[in-house]
């Protein structure tokens, strides 16, 4: 059975630096950082391409700076890619590409189709206002003008969040980090989108905060249906959530498959390398 | 006062005139829209109605009446040294009468007697961007408004809301002007902000050290930011009268007479609360 993707990527490439013939061939390319030798240009992404399907969650793992964060940045349109097309099924019937909308096309996308939970709160919250406006923010943006509305909305998300919603009123910054990463979440559930963003949302949360953003993960999951895009180096999250798993390495895709047969049988010595360090 | 023999008509050179013409035009033609220009130095301090100053000496011909108010009255320092500027070097004609004046520079007030069309008003302005708390960057700020993304604007009444139970914006509630551009109104109060709807008169707005003109033309539909389910309201003056002119309805100001402790409340635009008076010819 064939169904068609709810997120397809093809030949994603993305390079900081205005490249020159040596590196364009691939000649000149520094293998461990990514980087021209004449020019300097970094190529933080190179000709990436892959699939998302219905409910489905797909695990990105690579080292740091191997590209994993960018693939998301270009996705929610924090980083103009190089090159490359992004389809979503519910964006002209995945027609069109993402990055060809203007900016009002891709605000709608944004606030419509995509949620993002970012590894660092303060770039997805707005730290001076109250949980609650952060949540409604991106209601506001999908134009509703009712704020009972959006108040009830908020409430059942952070219920759902497992935030205490005596405290909605309080803004993030008073909050631990688990729970603004858990305010990021019910943030970027607030539209329904059909896909979630999640960018190393356990990275620096202590062993028990981190099961429990998991769990509420794997709830939202089974609930709500979403489509996610999960980005870790936490080979131990990726085997939790992930049902694919792509691995990166120097801005590509190295090895792609279920998460099982990677973290299992792995064929590349990049991920051999990878699952073998893992304690 | 005439104006003095080495002194340029209106202060301003001609080339500086021209080209704050030329932004006000730009202003006019895209309502709500603020234009950058380039802000003078000025004989008074920037943030004391820099911006307000230069589109009055940029617009001002021999033959207009000046009115000059602050806060609603013609007699404050502010009001009063911006006047004795434009004279000194116009010799135009001042007055106190909203009638009268062909040219009003005004801070943070619209009289209260309606404009007319052969009028215009000039606010000043101390932060034109309606987004600025927001968002601090200004090179953003231009983008949202190109996009007319206005869920920043929204977003900082829910807040208000969220934490007070009601909109608590007391002055420079956010406007949309012709469903395009959210606006600054400067910080009117917001009983001013349904005088800007539809209005007879031109009303220009200067903010001299943020750069920026922008203007609402007659005609112009201008609406305040609202929710659903807390339509925008202006300040409730019922049960108040003014203890001069005895009028009910306007912005009123509450003075406390310090010997008795008795509160009273005085009509804020002190020319119309005059003209009230000597019509009915009876007080004071």
């Amino acid at each position: 059975m064939k169904t068609t993707p709810v997120l397809s990527v093809q030949g994603l490439s993305k390079r900081y630096g205005p490249g020159c013939p040596q590196c364009s061939s691939g000649s000149n390319l520094d293998a461990q950082s990514n980087d021209c030798r004449s020019c300097g240009t970094v190529y933080a992404l190179q000709d990436v391409s892959f699939e998302v399907h219905d409910g489905e969650v797909l695990g990105i793992v690579g080292e740091s700076g191997s590209g994993k964060s960018t693939i998301l940045n270009c996705l929610y349109f924090d980083t103009e890619p190089t090159s490359g097309k992004a389809y979503l099924a519910d964006h002209e019937e995945g027609r069109v590409s993402i990055w060809e909308g203007s900016g009002q096309v891709r605000r709608g996308i944004r606030n419509h189709l995509l949620g993002k939970v970012y590894q660092n709160p303060m770039l997805g919250l707005r730290m001076q206002f109250s949980s609650v406006a952060n949540i409604a923010e991106k209601m506001i943006a999908a134009d509703i003008r009712n704020v009972a509305q959006m108040e009830s909305r908020a409430r059942v998300l952070l219920e759902h969040t497992r935030i205490p919603t005596h405290r909605m009123k309080v803004s993030p910054k008073h909050f631990s980090g688990g729970m603004q990463q858990r305010v990021q979440i019910a943030k970027a559930l607030s539209n329904e989108p059909p896909i979630l963003l999640l960018d190393e949302v356990t990275t620096g949360l202590d062993l028990s905060v981190q099961a429990r953003v998991l769990d509420l993960i794997k709830q939202i999951r089974r609930d709500l249906d979403v489509a996610m895009v999960l980005v870790s180096h936490d080979l131990g999250v990726i085997r939790m959530l992930a049902d694919r798993t792509i691995v990166m390495l120097g801005g590509r895709v190295v090895e792609s498959g279920l998460t099982d047969q990677i973290l299992e049988d792995p064929q590349h010595a990049y991920t051999q390398e990878l699952v073998y360090s893992l304690l | 006062m005439t104006a003095q023999g080495n002194q340029h008509f209106a202060f301003l050179d001609e080339g500086s005139k021209r080209e704050i013409r030329r932004a006000t035009l730009k202003a006019i033609a895209i309502p709500g829209y603020q234009v950058p220009f380039a802000s003078r130095e000025m004989p008074i301090a920037r943030g004391w109605g820099t911006g307000g100053l230069q589109l009055t000496l940029a617009l001002i011909g021999p033959d207009d009446v000046l009115k000059v108010i602050d806060q609603g009255t013609d007699e404050s320092v502010n009001a009063v040294n911006i006047k004795k500027l434009v004279q000194a070097t116009t010799g135009v004609r001042a007055t106190e009468s909203t009638h009268d004046a062909t040219l009003i520079q005004s801070r943070h007030r619209i009289p209260d007697v309606p404009l007319r069309a052969d009028q215009i008003l000039v606010l000043q302005v101390p932060i034109p961007e309606p987004l600025r708390f927001v968002e601090p960057r200004e090179e953003v700020t231009r983008r949202l408004h190109a996009e007319r993304d206005y869920s920043g604007a929204y977003l900082m009444l829910f807040e208000q809301i969220m934490r007070h139970g009601h909109v608590t914006s007391g002055a420079d509630h956010p406007v949309m002007v012709e469903d395009r551009y959210v606006m600054a109104p400067s910080p009117i109060p917001r009983i001013d902000n349904p005088k800007l709807h539809q209005a007879e008169a031109l009303v220009l707005l200067g903010a001299g050290r943020e750069k920026k003109i922008y203007a609402v033309p007659p005609h112009t539909n201008v609406a305040s930011l609202d929710f659903e389910d807390y339509p925008f309201h202006v300040e409730d003056m019922s049960g108040r009268a003014c203890h001069q002119c005895g009028a009910d309805g306007v912005f009123m100001d509450e003075i406390q007479d310090e010997q008795t402790g008795e509160t009273v409340f005085l009509c804020n635009d002190t020319s119309a609360c005059l003209e009230r008076m000597n019509a009915s010819g009876d007080r004071i």
